[in-house]
């Protein structure tokens, strides 16, 4: 069995990177503890530039379980900017809230290994395992708040919704193991396409049942519940991390496992993708518009945006692909970018997540307030932001598919997100009072975060030719 | 119907009967003791199967260590308020189990036989082989599995460690 | 066939007759011989006609009635099924385990090849630890039946003890995995039939020339291992150093508190059946099991060249003889333990457990495998 090793290096040097901090975190004094966060972030840039330099591979490993091309690549890069984002983030507020350092770090590089593998996982198998060391390190780091009961309550919810979720994938993959006699994806694939009489029933049972554990991991209607309650009560940076991060590994392996090896099945999966498409862009959106808390809202603005994603899935073929890796790029910066401002606003333990809260900020942090402008105008979805490039590849990636009421189920959806949304701005703007004094995070890598998530927000809208033509060539090297 | 099945559909029955125990016991222990019953027949249905190993792990594994946490746990909360049950919700889950079953069992059933099926031969489950294979054609798996325990181990110390 | 059932049957009862017969024995051995450590009579009281049998008669005969006529006492507010089951589970594990831990060689007779073994498992170390995990139930179960606050502090213990202690026992018996290359018990007991220099390498010369004559034992290749599995077994039989389940000046009898009668028996009689498959385990992995030192099927071969032929129902006898008398030997010393040291505390125990036995037992596997390594390049 041939088992390079180069397909493994951009998880193992995150691996590597989280190990040491766990370590490191054992013979350290307390104050020198933010030395692990450099180590995490150098590890994180290391890995980066690893992607770079094997930008353009195809190689597989261990019996090609594990597949190492531009696909995976594309998703390794988003995550890893996520996941020094959220490092940055969390520096100050780490300190504040009690949380440990050593393990919150090597946590999330745990999560973000994870993630690295489901995006390169070319076997059932392995793709379970990698879901499963990202989902505990998740589940632990929304309770890593100790002092906060509504975070313990969050882990909880969430550990047992995700068991239960992660029972179906796991039937689902026993069923299609079944069905095929293999779990890895290019032996069900060329199954698949065996010209033959007829699949054993049981092989569509699987598949409903792995569609209903990834629905439940990017938090699709009606598998939505958990994500309010969650997203609210973990700590603000890692619900960043898990809005963008954790969705986007969840959208990865879906799209390899479901678009491109269980392809013959398509015309099984398009209606109830369908409908899982519609439901949760309207649902979404419907109760983002009542909820009183920002943070809130944006937790059903990530649902909206789960919706959205799924037309790309739903469209498929090269433009539905293309346009859905595209559209997680520029989802990630405003949604990660409005959870760090809110991070901001922390003023001692009390988090300050209502609408009220933003009153008046335009004035107090012009500059805060006009990244939380820019955030908001993006997931409306406005040019010349990220958010509007996204929609519009989106949108005309399912016109093409001929998906015409798909695509304007999503502008009216749009339209309605605008309320919301603006409604942030008209708090910030037009207001007086929120947030008195000094927020206890005045941290300059919080404010360097913001501002670099600010920054990717215009890039993507301005100038979006590059990163396109990346997510078509990742696109494309799953053939 | 030869003595295998014989067995087969009595360790089953026997199966069905405890894991219902498990499901309409109010007492939460004597849930516990019909699982640990449940597991246990399991592990009998794997060692028919020619497959002791798998059969010896998962008594190990699940009757003899998980289960007993459990029963630590259920003994240190002593969740006597439990046992009322809402009416509501039972019919909902009775009605979401048997409309499930409704659909798995004829779809189960009315399959052709799993394409490739294994033929079990002597070695066939057996620790030797189980080794081998765990250690050339799962590697990678079975290393990032350890990936997944390592980092269960970090995250149980982080939420149950005392503050200073 | 029907031979072959019944050649089967009769060696589950010969051993489940010996252990059981031997548990009692062991009843009467622990009070006479704490007697004996104490500078005290011990049990003299009953007897019959006058023969008192050093106190067999009192402890083979006189208190096993007592305890079967006595009031089988359930507590009022306890659970009374679980309260019952409670007792076979914790003495089923016990007599099962034994049926994979060989007491012999191969016996011919006629053409018939027996091996002198129960059960011939090829997971045989694996089945010893599931049916030892399950110990722990009777226990637990027990305690949390009587609904009493002593029974269950000390169920809270057993489960938390035990389960500590299970996995420094599977994690020190790893070595001699690793060293024999086999899960199963026979092949193990086989294995150490062979003398060190046999196994040592070329290379180690001088290792081959001065302990070159010894047996292959477990003892001599793993002794860290035994040590720790000695200490872990002890653990998990729940005796003194370790009875913290049961703990008398603390919590009265702990798990047993609500028990009487037969069913407290069976507790007694479980602790006393566990102790001699420990002892059965020592013996078969660390003490060469039922080999006699250089006894071959054919008789003796002497390092030093000598050799004395024996027929082979005398080599058969001398090697069942041998495992029993280890396994004598071993129980003596678990009892020996029990009247000898004093109760840890419980913190003591878990730090015991976690920090000290475990981390050793991982350098221990971590050692061997690069030795087993090293030796598998440079035979």
């Amino acid at each position: 069995m041939d088992a390079s090793l180069i397909p493994l290096l951009p998880g193992a040097q995150v691996l590597l990177t989280a190990l040491v901090v766990m370590l490191l975190d054992l013979f350290i004094d307390e104050h020198e503890r933010g030395l692990l966060a450099w180590i995490s972030l150098l590890g994180l840039a290391l890995c980066g530039a690893e992607a770079i330099l094997l930008w353009g591979s195809s190689e597989g490993t261990f019996g090609d379980t594990l597949l190492l091309d531009n696909f995976a690549l594309f998703f390794t890069q988003i995550f890893i900017a996520v996941a020094a984002l959220t490092v940055l983030s969390s520096m100050r507020y780490v300190r504040e809230t009690g949380i440990h350092e050593g393990e919150f770090y090597s946590l999330i590089l745990f999560a973000t290994t994870g993630m690295i593998v489901m995006a390169a996982a070319n076997d059932l198998m392995v793709f379970f395992l990698g879901l499963e060391t990202m989902s505990v390190a998740v589940y632990v780091l929304t309770g890593m708040w100790r002092s906060s009961a509504r975070s313990s309550e969050a882990a909880m919810k969430y550990f047992l919704m995700g068991a239960f979720a992660t029972g179906f994938l796991l039937y689902g993959i026993a069923l299609i193991y079944g069905a095929t006699g293999s779990t890895n994806l290019n032996q069900i694939s060329a199954y698949l396409l065996e010209p033959q009489g007829q699949w054993p029933p049981y092989l569509f049972v699987g598949g409903l049942l792995l569609l209903v554990g990834f629905g439940f991991k990017v938090g699709a209607v009606p598998f939505h519940f958990w994500i309010p309650d969650v997203y609210e009560g973990a700590p603000t940076p890692v619900t960043g991390f898990m809005a963008v991060a954790v969705k986007a590994a969840a959208f990865a392996a879906w799209a390899r496992i479901l678009m491109h090896e269980l392809s013959p099945l398509d015309s099984d999966w398009a209606l109830p993708l369908r409908v899982l498409a519609i439901a949760t862009m309207t649902i979404g959106n419907l109760l983002a518009i009542s909820q009183p808390s920002v943070k809130r809202m944006l937790a059903y603005s990530s649902i909206a945006h789960a919706g959205y994603l799924l037309i790309g899935i739903v469209a498929g073929e090269e433009w539905g692909s293309t346009s859905l890796l595209f559209y997680l790029a520029t989802y990630a910066p405003a949604t990660f970018g409005a959870f760090a401002v809110i991070t901001l606003l922390t003023e001692q333990d009390k988090p300050k997540e209502d609408y009220g809260h933003f009153a008046g900020l335009g004035f107090k942090r012009p500059f805060v307030a006009m990244a939380m402008s820019l955030f908001m105008l993006s997931l409306a979805g406005f040019p010349p932001l990220a958010g509007f490039t996204g929609k519009f590849h989106i949108f005309r990636s399912a016109i093409i598919a001929g998906h015409t009421d798909l695509a304007i189920i999503g502008v009216l959806n749009s339209l309605l997100s605008v309320i919301y949304y603006l409604r942030v701005i008209v708090m910030m703007y037009m207001n007086e009072g929120g947030v008195k004094g000094k927020s206890f995070i005045e941290s300059p890598y919080l404010y360097t975060a913001v501002g670099l998530a600010a920054a990717a927000t215009i890039y993507l809208g301005v100038l979006p030719m590059r990163t396109l033509e990346w997510s078509r060539s990742a696109f494309s090297s799953l053939f | 119907m030869n003595g295998a099945q014989v067995g087969f559909f009595i360790l089953a029955g026997l199966l069905i009967v405890s894991s219902l125990w498990v499901v309409f016991q109010r007492n939460v222990v004597h849930s516990a003791m019909a699982l640990v019953a449940a597991l246990f027949l399991v592990a009998i249905l794997f060692l028919t199967l020619n497959a002791p190993m798998v059969g010896v792990l998962q008594i190990l594994v699940y009757a003899g260590a998980i289960m007993v946490l459990f029963l630590f746990v259920i003994m240190f909360l002593n969740p006597i308020g439990l046992e009322q049950r809402r009416r509501l919700w039972w019919g909902f889950g009775a009605l979401a189990g048997l409309l499930l079953a409704g659909a798995l069992v004829p779809v189960l059933t009315n399959g052709d036989a799993p394409r490739d099926p294994v033929v079990a031969t002597e070695l066939f489950g057996g620790p030797e082989e189980l080794a081998r294979s765990l250690f050339t054609d799962f590697v990678l798996p079975f290393e990032i599995a350890s990936i997944l325990l390592l980092v269960a181990i970090v995250g149980a110390v982080v939420l149950a460690k005392r503050e200073p | 066939m029907i031979v072959d059932i019944g050649i089967v049957a009769i060696k589950a009862f010969l051993v489940l007759f010996m252990v059981l017969n031997l548990a009692g024995l062991l009843g009467w051995v622990e009070r006479k011989g704490s007697a004996l450590i104490q500078d005290r009579i011990g049990a003299n009281r009953a007897s019959i006609f006058g023969f008192a049998g050093m106190g067999l008669v009192n402890t083979l005969i006189a208190d096993p009635l007592k305890f079967l006529t006595k009031e089988d006492f359930v507590p009022p507010s306890g659970d009374r099924f679980l309260h019952t089951l409670a007792p076979c589970l914790a003495l089923f594990p016990a007599l099962v385990t034994f049926a994979v831990i060989p007491f012999g060689d191969v016996l011919y007779l006629g053409d018939r090849v027996i091996n002198l073994q129960v059960a011939n498992l090829n997971v045989g170390i694996l089945y010893i630890f599931a049916m030892g995990s399950l110990g722990v139930y009777g226990l637990v179960i027990g305690a949390w039946a009587s609904n009493n606050k002593f029974s269950l502090l000390g169920g809270v213990r057993g489960s938390a003890q035990m389960i500590s202690y299970e996995v420094a026992l599977g994690l020190s018996v790893i070595g001699i995995l690793m060293v024999y290359g086999t899960l199963e018990l026979q092949e193990i007991a086989r294995g150490q039939g062979a003398l060190l220099r046999e196994l040592l390498p070329e290379s180690a010369g001088f290792l081959r020339a001065t302990v070159g004559w010894l047996p292959a034992w477990g003892i001599f290749l793993q002794p860290v291992a035994f040590l720790l599995f000695f200490t872990a077994a002890v653990a998990e039989t729940k005796r003194i150093p370790f009875d913290l389940p049961e703990a008398e000046s603390e919590l009265v009898a702990g798990s047993h508190v609500e028990y009487s009668g037969g069913k407290f028996l069976m507790f007694f009689a479980g602790e006393f059946a566990e102790i001699v498959t420990a002892a059965g385990l020592m013996t078969t992995l660390f003490f060469g099991g039922w080999q006699v030192p250089y006894l071959m099927r054919d008789g003796f071969h002497f390092p030093w060249g000598a050799s004395i032929l024996l027929p082979h129902v005398a080599v058969v006898l001398l090697q069942v003889g041998a495992f029993t008398f280890k396994v004598l030997f071993f129980c003596w010393l678990q009892i020996l333990l029990r009247w000898t040291v004093p109760r840890f505390r419980y913190d003591q125990v878990m730090r015991l457990g976690w920090k000290m036995l475990l981390p050793v037992a991982l350098v221990n596997v971590m050692i061997t495998a690069l030795v087993v390594l090293y030796m598998q390049h440079n035979p």
